[in-house]
C-alpha cells in the first residue's frame, strides 16, 4: 500500500482512507489543511527526482566508489579499531535504534540500563564518580569543560591553558564554546612531545581556570608528568582536565589518581571511522554534579520496589532551565554510547588492555622500522607511544605524503619535514607494505 | 493493545535484567609482558567480562524493555518520530563511506560529492542559498546559526546584545542564544497561541540580533503574520532565525527562505527520517541566505569544474572567507547525513510534499477523534490537547498501559496540562483510531487509576524525586550502598 499510490512510500494511506479522513476533518482536500497565506506559498518544484530504493542504493554506492582505496595510517584523535559484528547486530535492533530520548522511562528501561552501564564503564576507566551519557565529540566535550570551569570556580579568572600541540578542531570548537563567557584560550609549550612543565609553571597563575592536557598527546606520546600537572593546576585552583580515550585509559594512569577533575575525549570504540562522527566522553568529580552538561541516567526504584533507571537531574537542562541551563546539548550520541558499551563489554577488561598494549607495541615496532629507512627518523620524540608517532623526513614531508598516497597509503603531514603515522589493530597487517613504500619514496 | 512489556518476564516472573557487572566481572592487573613501565600505567582495571552469548541475550532483553517507532505509534509532540526506512541503514553500513576525516579531499571525492548534493537538496527544500552540514544536532545547529548571525552583525561593526524568543519555543533556543553570549528577551504568546505583533514590536530594538522562531509553532499553529514579523525584525536590523524542528509540516508548501528567514537549521533526524537512536546521533545542518554564506563554519564543500576529474566536477572543502570556525571537531555526523541524503533521494518532490500532506492530515484527523479539549487551531503537524482536570503526566503513564507511547506532556505551558501530540505521516488510519481509543479510554478514567499507572510496562511508576535527591549514576554507586 502506498500513500495514494504516488506520494511518500512511507505513508500508509490509500486513496479511500485519505478521502474518509478528509471527510472526518471536514475539508475537501489536503491543501485546505495548510493554513498558509498565499503570499508565502511555494508553488515551485525542488527539482528532486524520486528514485526507487534500489536506484538510491546504486547511486550512493557508485558515488562512494569515487573515494580512493587508501590504507589509512591516520589518527590524531579519530581512531580505527575493529568493531565486533555483535555490536552492529545488537545495536541495530529497532527498539534501540528507532527509540527517542527516554522521557517515559517505564517503557525505556532497556536503553536507560545500557546507558547506565556505559556511564559505569567510564567511571571505572577514569576513576571519576560522575560520567554523562555522551557528548558529540572530544572537541565539544572540551568546550563544555571550559564553560563548566567558569561556572564552578570560586574565584574569578579567565585563562584556559591548552597544549600547543592540539588537534586543530578541538582548539577551534573550544574558541566557539567560550563565546558567551569571558574566557580566553592560550597555548602552553610542549617539550619533546610532553607538556613543558617548567614553562607551564611560569605561565599558570591564579587567573587560570582550566589546565588541559592529553594522554596520549595528539602526537601519540604518553604524558610522563601527569601527577605534576595535576598538582600545578591544584595549586592555582584551576580545573585539571585530561583528554584521553577508553583504549588508552585501560592501561595508562587512572585520571583520578593523577588529580584530574574532568576527563574528556573521543571514544574511538563502537563505530568505524566515519569521517569524524564519533562519541564525546565527559566525566568529572562529584562536586560538579549539578553543573555537568548533558544527560545523566540514575538508578531509582519503581512502585513495586524494583530497581529502575531514569534520566535524572534534568533541572540542569535546557528544557527546564532554558538560558540558564548548563549547556544547550539535547540530542547527543546515545546510540553511539550504546555501541561503545557493547564494544567494551565484548572485549572485556583483558581484551581491552590487550588491544591497548598491542597498539603500544605496533607503534614502537613501526617507528623502529621506519627509523631504519634512509631519509627518515622516528619516533621524533623520545617517549613511549600509543598508536601514533611523528616521523622526521629529509625530503619535504608534503611530497613524501603525496608519493605515499600514490602508493596507496595515507599519513598526516604536520609541517615541512614532519609526518605523523598511526597504527592500530585495523591496519597493523599493512605495516610491512607501508615501510616498503616509505623506502621507495623517502630517500 | 499494541505494545505490552508485561508479556515478557524472566524465570522468576520479574521484568528485570541484571546489570552486566552483576553477571560477570573481572579485575585485570599489569603483567610482566606489558610494554609500558609501571610508573606510566594503572594498577588494575575491573570491567564486565561476559561471553558473546551472554551479551547477546543481555542486549536482546534490554531491547525488549524499550519502545521504538517499530514497537508502536510514537506521537511525541515536536519530536517527529517517523518510521526510519531500512535501506538507509545498509547505505550507512557501506565501508566505502567509512573514511578518516583527515584524508585529503582528492581521495574522498565520493563523500564530498554526496555532501555537496545534500547541501544542495537542503538548500532547495528550505529556500536557502547555502547549507553547512557540520552541526551534529539541532541544538548545535542553533548555536552555529546564531554564531553566523553574530559574525554578520560584527562584520558591520553593529554590536547587538539581544535575541528575542517566544515563550513557546524549544528550550534549546534559549540555551543556544546564551552560549553565543546573547541576552534572551522573552516574547509572550498572544491569546490565539501565535506571536502577538504588539508584543513583538515592544521586544524588538536596535539591540535585537535575531528573532528565533519555529513555524508552525509548538502548538501546531502557522504564524500567519510571518511576512509582517519578518518586516518588523528586518526593520530594526535583526535577522530572522528559523528553528527547523517543525519543518515536517511544510515540505513543498512553504519554504523558510520565502517567508523571510535568513538562517535556519534542519533536524534531519526529524524531517528526514534518520533514526533518533535513543537520543542521538542526529544532525543539524544550517542554511543561510547569500549574504551570510561567507560566515559558514569551516570547512564547507564546493564544486569546482575540472576537466581532469570523472564527470568534469571535483569537490573540495574550503574555509568560507569570514567563517565562524567550528562547532564540531570534524565534519559532524556523517553517517546520519548519508541516511538523510538517501531518504530525500527516495522521496523526491512528490514524496516530500506528500509526507507533509499526510502528517498534517493525520494530526487533524487525530485531533478530531480525541475527546480531550483541543484549543486553538487550525493545526498543522501537531496539536496540543489539554488534559483538563487530569494531571497530564498521569494521563501519559496510563496511556502506556494501552500499549501506545504517550504525547509530550505539560509543554508548552500556554495550554494547561498539555498533551502535545504529533502522529506524523507514517501512521495509518487504523493506528490513529487505536491511538484515539487509548486517549479516550484514559480521558474517561479517574485520578486513582491514572496515579496507579503504568502496570503493563517493564518498570512501574519510577520515583523521580529520589533519583534526583540521591543520585546514583553508576553500578559503583550502587555497590557502595550495599
Amino acid at each position: 500500500m502506498r500513500s495514494d499510490e504516488r506520494g511518500s512510500p512511507f505513508a500508509p494511506h490509500t486513496a479511500e482512507e485519505t478521502e474518509a479522513m478528509l471527510d472526518a476533518v471536514g475539508v475537501a482536500d489536503e491543501e485546505a489543511l495548510f493554513d498558509v497565506p498565499d503570499a508565502v506559498r511555494f508553488d515551485g518544484e525542488f527539482g528532486i527526482e524520486p528514485r526507487s530504493e534500489r536506484a538510491v542504493r546504486e547511486e550512493v554506492g557508485a558515488t562512494l566508489a569515487r573515494n580512493e582505496d587508501l590504507t589509512e595510517f591516520l589518527g590524531r584523535g579519530h581512531y580505527a579499531h575493529y568493531v565486533p559484528s555483535m555490536v552492529a547486530h545488537l545495536s541495530d535492533r529497532s527498539e534501540f535504534l528507532t527509540s527517542y530520548t527516554q522521557y517515559q522511562p517505564e517503557v525505556a528501561q532497556g536503553f536507560l540500563q545500557a546507558l547506565f552501564e556505559y556511564q559505569s564503564m567510564l567511571v571505572e576507566l577514569t576513576g571519576l564518580p560522575v560520567a554523562n551519557c555522551s557528548m558529540y565529540d572530544a572537541a565539544t566535550a572540551l568546550g563544555e569543560a571550559a564553560t563548566l570551569a567558569s561556572r564552578v570556580r570560586q574565584t574569578t579568572g579567565t585563562r584556559v591553558l591548552v597544549p600547543e600541540h592540539l588537534q586543530e578542531g578541538r582548539r577551534a570548537v573550544l574558541e566557539n564554546y567560550i563565546t558567551g563567557s569571558d574566557l580566553t584560550v592560550e597555548s602552553y609549550p610542549m617539550a619533546d612531545g610532553n607538556a613543558d612543565l617548567d614553562a607551564l609553571a611560569e605561565q599558570v597563575d591564579d587567573e587560570t581556570v582550566l589546565l588541559y592536557a592529553e594522554n596520549p598527546t595528539v602526537r601519540g606520546c604518553i604524558e610522563e608528568s601527569l601527577a605534576d600537572l595535576g598538582t600545578l593546576a591544584d595549586e592555582h585552583e584551576a580545573l585539571f582536565t585530561l583528554g584521553s580515550d577508553p583504549v588508552a585509559l585501560s592501561v595508562l594512569e587512572a585520571p583520578a589518581e593523577v588529580g584530574a577533575d574532568v576527563v574528556v575525549g573521543d571514544c574511538s570504540l563502537g563505530l568505524p571511522t566515519a569521517y569524524g562522527m564519533g562519541l564525546g566522553l565527559f566525566a568529572c568529580r562529584e562536586e560538579f554534579l549539578r553543573q555537568v552538561p548533558g544527560r545523566l541516567v540514575g538508578a531509582s526504584e519503581d512502585d513495586a520496589g524494583r530497581r529502575a533507571y531514569t534520566l535524572t537531574l534534568q533541572t540542569r537542562e535546557q528544557h527546564i532551565r532554558r538560558e540558564r541551563a548548563t549547556s544547550n546539548i539535547c540530542t547527543n550520541q546515545a546510540w553511539v554510547a550504546l555501541r561503545a558499551a557493547m564494544h567494551v563489554a565484548s572485549l572485556g577488561p583483558g581484551g581491552l588492555r590487550e588491544l591497548a598494549n598491542d597498539c603500544v607495541r605496533y607503534a614502537r615496532d613501526l617507528a623502529a622500522e621506519l627509523d631504519d629507512v634512509v631519509g627518515l627518523r622516528a619516533p621524533v620524540h623520545d617517549r613511549h607511544h600509543l598508536r601514533e608517532f611523528t616521523v622526521r623526513t629529509d625530503q619535504p614531508a608534503g611530497a613524501v605524503a603525496a608519493d605515499l598516497a600514490a602508493e596507496g597509503f595515507a599519513v598526516h603531514t604536520l609541517d615541512d619535514h614532519l609526518l605523523q603515522v598511526c597504527v592500530t589493530d585495523a591496519n597493523a597487517d599493512a605495516t610491512d607494505d607501508l615501510v616498503a613504500a616509505f623506502e621507495e619514496v623517502a630517500r | 493493545m499494541i505494545f505490552d512489556q508485561a508479556r515478557w518476564t524472566d524465570d522468576d516472573g520479574e521484568r528485570y535484567e541484571p546489570l552486566l557487572s552483576e553477571k560477570r566481572s573481572r579485575e585485570v592487573e599489569p603483567s610482566d609482558d606489558d610494554p609500558l613501565p609501571d610508573d606510566l600505567t594503572r594498577e588494575s582495571l575491573e570491567l564486565p567480562d561476559a561471553s558473546e552469548p551472554e551479551l547477546a541475550r543481555h542486549y536482546t532483553r534490554l531491547s525488549e524493555m524499550n519502545y521504538g517507532v517499530e514497537s508502536g505509534p510514537f506521537p511525541l509532540g515536536s519530536c517527529t518520530m517517523k518510521y526510519n526506512p531500512k535501506f538507509t541503514e545498509d547505505i550507512a553500513a557501506d565501508p566505502a563511506g567509512h573514511v578518516h576525516p583527515d584524508r585529503p579531499d582528492g581521495s574522498v571525492q565520493g563523500v564530498l560529492e554526496l555532501q555537496y548534493r545534500l547541501q544542495d537538496y537542503l538548500g532547495r527544500i528550505g529556500g536557502m542559498d547555502a547549507v553547512t552540514l557540520q552541526p551534529p544536532a539541532g541544538a548545535a545547529g542553533e548555536f552555529a546559526g546564531i554564531l553566523v548571525a553574530k559574525a554578520y552583525h560584527e562584520s558591520r561593526d553593529d554590536d547587538r546584545s539581544e535575541v528575542v524568543i517566544p515563550d513557546s519555543a524549544h528550550g534549546t533556543n534559549f540555551a543556544s542564544a546564551a552560549m553565543a553570549g546573547y541576552d534572551v528577551v522573552n516574547l509572550p504568546s498572544g491569546d490565539d497561541g501565535r506571536v502577538n505583533l504588539e508584543a513583538l514590536e515592544a521586544a524588538l530594538s536596535e539591540e535585537t540580533a535575531a528573532l528565533m522562531l519555529t513555524n508552525p509553532n509548538t502548538l501546531g499553529l502557522f504564524e500567519r503574520d510571518i511576512e509582517r514579523i519578518a518586516e518588523l525584525v528586518h526593520d530594526v536590523g535583526g535577522l530572522l532565525y528559523y528553528d527547523g524542528a517543525n519543518l515536517n509540516a511544510l515540505l513543498g508548501r512553504v519554504r523558510p527562505g520565502d517567508m523571510g528567514f535568513d538562517v535556519m537549521h534542519y533536524n534531519v533526524h526529524k524531517t528526514f527520517a534518520t533514526p533518533h537512536g535513543g537520543g542521538g546521533p542526529g544532525a543539524g545542518p544550517v542554511g543561510v541566505v547569500e549574504e551570510l554564506r561567507e560566515f559558514l563554519p569551516d570547512p564547507h564543500v564546493r564544486a569546482v569544474e575540472d576537466d581532469d576529474a570523472d564527470g568534469g566536477t571535483r569537490y573540495e572543502t574550503y574555509t568560507p572567507e569570514r567563517s565562524v570556525g567550528k562547532v564540531h571537531g570534524y565534519q559532524g555526523n556523517w553517517l546520519v547525513l548519508e541516511k538523510a541524503y538517501a531518504y530525500i533521494a527516495r522521496l523526491g518532490d512528490p514524496g516530500l510534499a506528500d509526507a507533509s500532506a499526510k502528517a498534517v492530515l493525520n494530526a487533524n484527523y487525530l485531533a478530531e477523534q480525541v475527546e480531550y479539549e483541543t484549543p486553538f487551531g487550525p493545526f498543522h503537524h501537531e496539536f496540543v490537547a489539554s488534559a483538563g482536570e487530569q494531571d497530564a503526566a498521569d494521563a501519559a503513564k496510563r496511556m502506556l498501559d494501552y500499549g501506545v507511547h504517550p504525547p509530550t506532556t505539560k509543554w508548552p505551558e500556554i495550554v494547561s496540562e498539555a498533551l502535545m501530540t504529533e502522529p506524523t505521516e507514517v501512521e495509518s488510519r487504523r493506528t490513529l483510531d487505536q491511538l484515539a481509543d487509548a486517549f479516550n479510554a484514559v480521558h474517561a478514567e479517574d485520578d486513582e487509576t491514572l496515579e496507579a499507572a503504568p502496570e503493563r510496562t517493564a518498570a512501574r511508576r519510577i520515583d523521580q524525586v529520589t533519583a534526583a535527591r540521591e543520585p546514583r549514576l553508576s553500578w559503583q554507586a550502587l555497590d557502595r550502598e550495599e
